[in-house]
């Protein structure tokens, strides 16, 4: 019997993994060029060129965008009807990121340390199901619920329990009309659309929290509520805050739902919406799109700055 | 002398699954006690009993004499060192030392002034501004042992400590650990699955089989004395010899052990057999053999021959020699 060939005939194939193997970063280079074009040009791309556009202004007899630079557009975001909706629109951010991060936290907390099998599958479906059906079908669904001749009046009214809608449209700048035409509404809604995307960064980070360290903690002589100070916070906190760009993010961009649940006061996202629509105002639209992105940045240095991401 | 750690029947079932099943155990104050056994084999959850993340399902549990059952572990006078160590990773090595001072709300200089006590007993002294995952293994050993012994336990618990630890730095850390607990005079309870770490370090040991603890003593009694077929097997090398075998060389017809280096390879000895391997351990050589007679014959019995002394050759047929005072009975699971 002859002993098998150290080196085997090789074909185009081989030759091929030969070369990889050879020289590791060339596969690296292969892989990963197409989706940096995509990141470098599209996306990149299209953000510098809203930026850029951010610094023309619009003649205001003609119209007409002169592309010259200039902080004109900018300063005129610091009027005060401008101010009002960027200031609205934070506001209303924060008040979403906060009940978010307030509802999801028990659910995620549940999910990530007692869910086993079963009732984790039927927790990734009860987070994801309502990702999967239309938004605007979710949004139209919230104004039924919440509209004056709603079902939620109609189930207070016979449980006599509404003079709670009635008291908490009372409130003088948040009440109104009814709920679906009040800033409660609109806060309600936000807060429904974006909760899974707070609960999933929140449980993922969750889990990674060991189960020894609790116990550690609690072997220390700490009180539960001391631990999750102490110990869960802190070291979820990287979850949370990605969670909250999410939330935070989306409620300042999105022009639908101020449209179909609230009281017509205008935000960020519908601002721009109509810049550059309706008034063909683009530069206003481009600075008014730069505002958001501003602010997310301050709120992640100052994230950082508090040490939210030191346990990463 | 009150006890510091006592069982009375304590059972842990999880549905089905007897993790603990009826244990009795009574660990003498001040005392450096092992607990071991194979994995799976109740020993872990014996700790986790003392320190209160089980609750029995049965019997009593009791630390200097009180009856812990509804103590939650948070005010249990014991501390553990885990496994994985669990250190805080988003705390520094003081912080994490003075942990346990800081839930008990002493105030932030006093509680640092202690921890850095701790770490200079475990030679940290210099690390306290470090995060744990600038430590090593050894290192983040010794912070997890400083963060429990700053709170000044009545009973120190150790989870397979040094399970994660190379050979070198576990027998250096099985030596400190040891001064350590004779200077301070707190009461150690050490699982490990490493006979010879239990042996070499504690007071007296309680050896674990499937729930139950199968021989309780000193390390000389479990060692020399095995009280079952399993203790034997599973501490140290002994040989076990079936009844037949034992009758045959003039005892009761009983389960018996032999440790090996209580035997000499002779030309004739109360046993014969075939030599089916050696294996050099530095100092000697193990040699087994196959042992023949009616009833015993497969049985293999092994002999340690001294490193300089003439060896015999795979195949060859040899006799064992022993001391009969060697031979030691016992109850046969």
């Amino acid at each position: 019997m002859t002993a098998p060939a150290i080196l085997p005939a090789r074909s185009a194939a081989d030759r091929l993994t030969g070369l990889f193997w050879r020289k590791p970063n060339l596969l690296l280079i292969l892989l990963i060029t197409p989706p940096l074009l995509w990141l470098g040009l599209v996306y990149v791309g299209s953000l510098a060129a809203l930026l850029l556009q951010s610094f023309y202004s619009i003649d205001e007899f003609s119209g007409v965008v002169k592309e010259e630079f200039t902080l004109k557009t900018y300063a005129e975001l610091f009027r005060a009807q401008n101010l009002d909706i960027i200031l609205r629109t934070l506001l209303m951010s924060a008040a979403v990121t906060l009940a978010c991060a307030i509802l999801a936290f028990p659910i995620a907390y549940y999910a990530a340390r007692y869910a086993k099998g079963r009732w984790k599958a039927a927790f990734y479906l009860g987070v994801m199901l309502p990702l999967w059906s239309s938004y605007l079908v979710k949004v139209y669904a919230w104004k039924l619920i919440l509209a004056k001749e709603g079902i939620l009046s109609w189930a207070t009214d016979a449980t006599g329990t509404g003079f709670l809608i009635s008291g908490l449209l009372a409130i003088p700048g948040l009440g109104g009309s009814s709920l679906s035409t009040s800033y409660i509404g609109t806060f309600l809604v936000f807060t429904y659309v974006w909760l899974p995307y707070m609960i999933l960064p929140m449980q993922a980070s969750l889990e990674r929290v060991p189960a020894s360290m609790l116990e550690a903690s609690a072997d220390l002589g700490a009180t539960r509520s001391q631990t999750l100070r102490t110990v869960v916070l802190p070291l979820a906190l990287p979850g949370i805050i990605a969670g909250s760009i999410f939330t935070f993010s989306l409620t300042m961009g999105d022009y639908i739902i101020p449209q179909i649940v609230g009281n017509s006061a205008r935000f960020i996202g519908l601002a721009v919406y109509q810049q550059q629509g309706t008034a063909g105002n683009i530069p206003l639209a481009a600075a008014f799109a730069v505002v958001p992105i501003v602010i997310m940045v301050i709120y992640l240095m100052l994230a950082k700055r508090a040490g939210a991401f030191d346990a990463l | 002398m009150t006890a510091a750690v006592e069982f009375r029947a304590v059972s842990r079932h999880f549905g089905p699954i007897r993790a603990v099943d009826g244990v009795d155990l009574t660990i003498a104050e001040g005392s450096f006690f092992a607990m071991l056994g194979p994995s799976g084999s109740g020993k872990t959850t014996c700790l986790r009993l003392i320190s209160g993340f089980e609750k029995p399902t049965g019997g009593v549990i009791r630390i200097f004499g009180e009856d812990v059952s509804n103590t939650p572990p948070h005010l249990r006078n014991v501390n553990t060192v885990f496994q994985d160590y669990a250190l805080f990773p988003h705390m520094n090595v003081r912080d994490n030392v003075a942990y346990g001072l800081m839930v008990k709300g002493t105030p932030r200089a006093r509680r640092y002034a202690q921890a850095n006590e701790m770490l200079a007993l475990v030679k940290l002294d210099a690390y306290g501004d470090r995060k744990p995952a600038q430590l090593s293994g050894g290192q983040r050993q010794r912070v997890a042992l400083a963060r429990a012994l700053v709170n000044e336990p009545r009973v120190l618990l150790l989870d397979e400590p040094l399970g994660a630890l190379d050979l070198k730095l576990r027998e250096a850390m099985q030596d400190e650990l040891k001064s350590l607990q004779k200077r301070l005079g707190i009461t150690f309870v050490f699982v490990t699955h490493d006979q010879n770490e239990a042996l070499s370090m504690a007071d007296s040991l309680a050896v674990f089989n499937q729930g139950r603890i199968a021989q309780i003593g000193t390390p000389q009694d479990i060692y020399d004395r095995p009280a079952t077929r399993f203790v034997a097997d599973f501490v140290g090398s002994s040989n076990v010899l079936p009844p037949d075998l034992t009758r045959a060389l003039g005892g009761p017809a009983q389960w018996a052990s032999l440790r090996p280096e209580a035997t000499r390879l002779a030309a004739t000895g109360a046993i014969t057999g075939t030599v089916t391997a050696l294996r050099y351990l530095g100092s000697a050589t193990r040699v087994v053999l196959t042992a023949q007679g009616p009833g015993f014959t497969g049985t293999e019995i092994a002999a340690l021959v001294p490193t300089g002394q003439p060896l015999p050759a795979e195949g060859q047929t040899t006799a064992i020699a022993f001391d009969p005072a060697a031979l030691h009975l016992m109850e046969a699971p």
